[in-house]
């Protein structure tokens, strides 16, 4: 069984959308909202300042406290890939996800139900990439199986320095990014 | 020269960003009649338990339909607060374990038997001339003795379990520092018992039960304030997030509200009336009860605002 997870090289990242517009494109995200965004942060001391550029989207944690809230069962792990989901059609709308979540990458959608990045998985099904990773023009983005030591994905975390946002809220986030 | 932090994103969700608001008026509402009806049903839950339902003016009997009114007013702001209301039936199709929100649908169904039971015992004339043959189930029900009691264990019992679920609903929500304290409860239910007995006392009409829940409701301001510093101790001694979640209401953003009409007009100054009426220095009134109540109203707003507002952004900075 595959567990599912992303790495982004925030070396190669330039914040220039593209995931983000790939996603809406690809899952008729409405006007105003957003599946994945981009953050910038700075820090440092001038004149040595760093900044790290990055597009995030929900973690697809390990421990999930938006599954473990949810009072009908409509927020769920999906079957292949450790993947967080969430069924339109079981959720009231009662927001405790949203609440749940430490990295705020649930919304409601304006159609009433909760709504978040699925990691495309009607197109990983098919076996092709999320769509966000697919138009990614710096190649920055890589999507595959966390548990298989051979993947690209474990490669790069073996080899690169990496880190994870939020690491304290103890959710174990699926999203790795490389220094 | 300062260190630099800065976040910068380009989602704007509504409701999320730039701070999380979800919940709206309506939660702290329902949280408030919920706690407070919870708060209803441990008072005339007790009275029936402790024998006090044989005086025949004992608020006991108009307790549970007035229960009844105001939680299903909160269970309809409730329903308003739902964004996808036609599935509202699936939280009925199952019994999610790890889901407070589903242990509490299930409790809710529960409390409703437990408040018609009391209402049962002695129905009001007006329900009498709806359906005469209630009259009939109210005589059987007081020849047993053995069974109010019970009605009072079960009222009892539920109410407790209705008021803790408000605060854990909110507490097992380890992404919202302030709320993600495990004495959120006990706050709940001590707050949701104290403006029980400032609303009972309000309209109760015998008069030692009336002097009892004066003083009731001063043991638990008491213990309201107590439990409030023992969280902020709790949060001051914690990781960054929650101290600064402490510091929303102590010096923050939300402070000017929580000191003035959550501790001070909510708690202090009732307290003091209260403790003036019941040792006779002065006569009791319906102010400090009115206090009390919307002291408690403001402590759901509060906590569930400033709740939202407060996040695990600055471990954002590995």
């Amino acid at each position: 069984m595959p567990r599912y997870g992303m790495v982004i090289d925030t070396r190669k990242c330039v914040g220039c959308s593209d995931c983000v517009i790939a996603c809406k494109t690809e899952n008729n995200i409405p006007e105003g909202y957003n599946r994945d965004w981009i953050v910038t942060e700075s820090k440092g001391k001038f004149p040595d300042i760093q900044m790290e550029i990055r597009t995030e989207r929900c973690n697809h944690c390990s421990e999930t406290p938006c599954v473990s809230c949810c009072p009908t069962g409509a927020s769920h792990i999906h079957d292949v890939g450790g993947v967080v989901l969430v069924e339109h059609n079981k959720c009231i709308g009662c927001k405790a996800c949203v609440e749940a979540c430490p990295y705020d990458a649930r919304f409601i959608h304006p159609d009433g139900y909760a709504d978040k990045c699925t990691f495309c998985i009607h197109r990983v099904e098919k076996g092709q990439k999320p769509a966000c990773v697919e138009v990614c023009p710096t190649y920055c983005m890589y999507f595959g199986d966390l548990d298989d030591p051979n993947s690209e994905v474990s490669k790069l975390l073996q080899s690169r320095k990496w880190h994870v946002t939020l690491k304290d809220a103890g959710t174990q986030p699926n999203i790795f990014y490389l220094v | 020269m300062n260190e630099l932090l800065e976040l910068t994103t380009t989602r704007n969700n509504p409701l999320i960003d730039p701070y999380m608001a979800m919940w709206e008026w309506q939660i702290p509402v329902y949280l408030f009649l919920g706690g407070m009806v919870a708060g209803m049903m441990i008072i005339s839950g007790y009275f029936l338990f402790s024998g006090r339902y044989k005086e025949s003016n004992c608020s006991c009997f108009s307790i549970p339909f007035i229960s009844v009114v105001l939680l299903s007013l909160g269970m309809f702001a409730l329903f308003l607060d739902l964004a996808h209301k036609p599935f509202v039936w699936r939280l009925y199709t199952t019994f999610q374990i790890k889901s407070p929100m589903s242990w509490g649908a299930w409790i809710l169904i529960l409390v409703y038997p437990a408040l018609i039971a009391n209402i049962l015992m002695r129905p009001t004339p007006w329900m009498l001339k709806i359906y005469p043959k209630l009259s009939e189930w109210a005589g059987k029900i007081n020849q047993h003795p053995f069974l109010i009691k019970n009605i009072g264990i079960a009222n009892m019992i539920l109410g407790m379990m209705l008021g803790a679920y408000t605060g854990v609903l909110l507490s097992s929500m380890g992404s919202r520092p302030l709320w993600n304290t495990s004495l959120l409860w006990v706050l709940f239910l001590v707050s949701g018992l104290s403006a029980a007995a400032a609303f009972v006392h309000l309209f109760a009409k015998n008069k030692a039960e009336s002097e009892l829940l004066a003083k009731a409701d001063n043991g638990f301001l008491v213990i309201e304030l107590f439990v409030f510093v023992m969280i902020f101790l709790g949060f001051l001694s914690s990781a960054r997030p929650h101290m600064e979640a402490a510091q929303l209401l102590l010096t923050g953003a939300y402070a000017p509200v929580f000191w003035v009409f959550v501790i001070g007009l909510g708690i202090i100054i009732p307290l003091i009336i209260q403790l003036l009426a019941v040792n006779h220095k002065i006569r009791h009134t319906s102010i400090a009860p009115i206090m009390v109540i919307f002291g408690g109203l403001i402590l759901r707003f509060v906590i569930v605002s400033a709740g939202q507002y407060s996040h695990w952004f600055n471990a954002h900075f590995h």
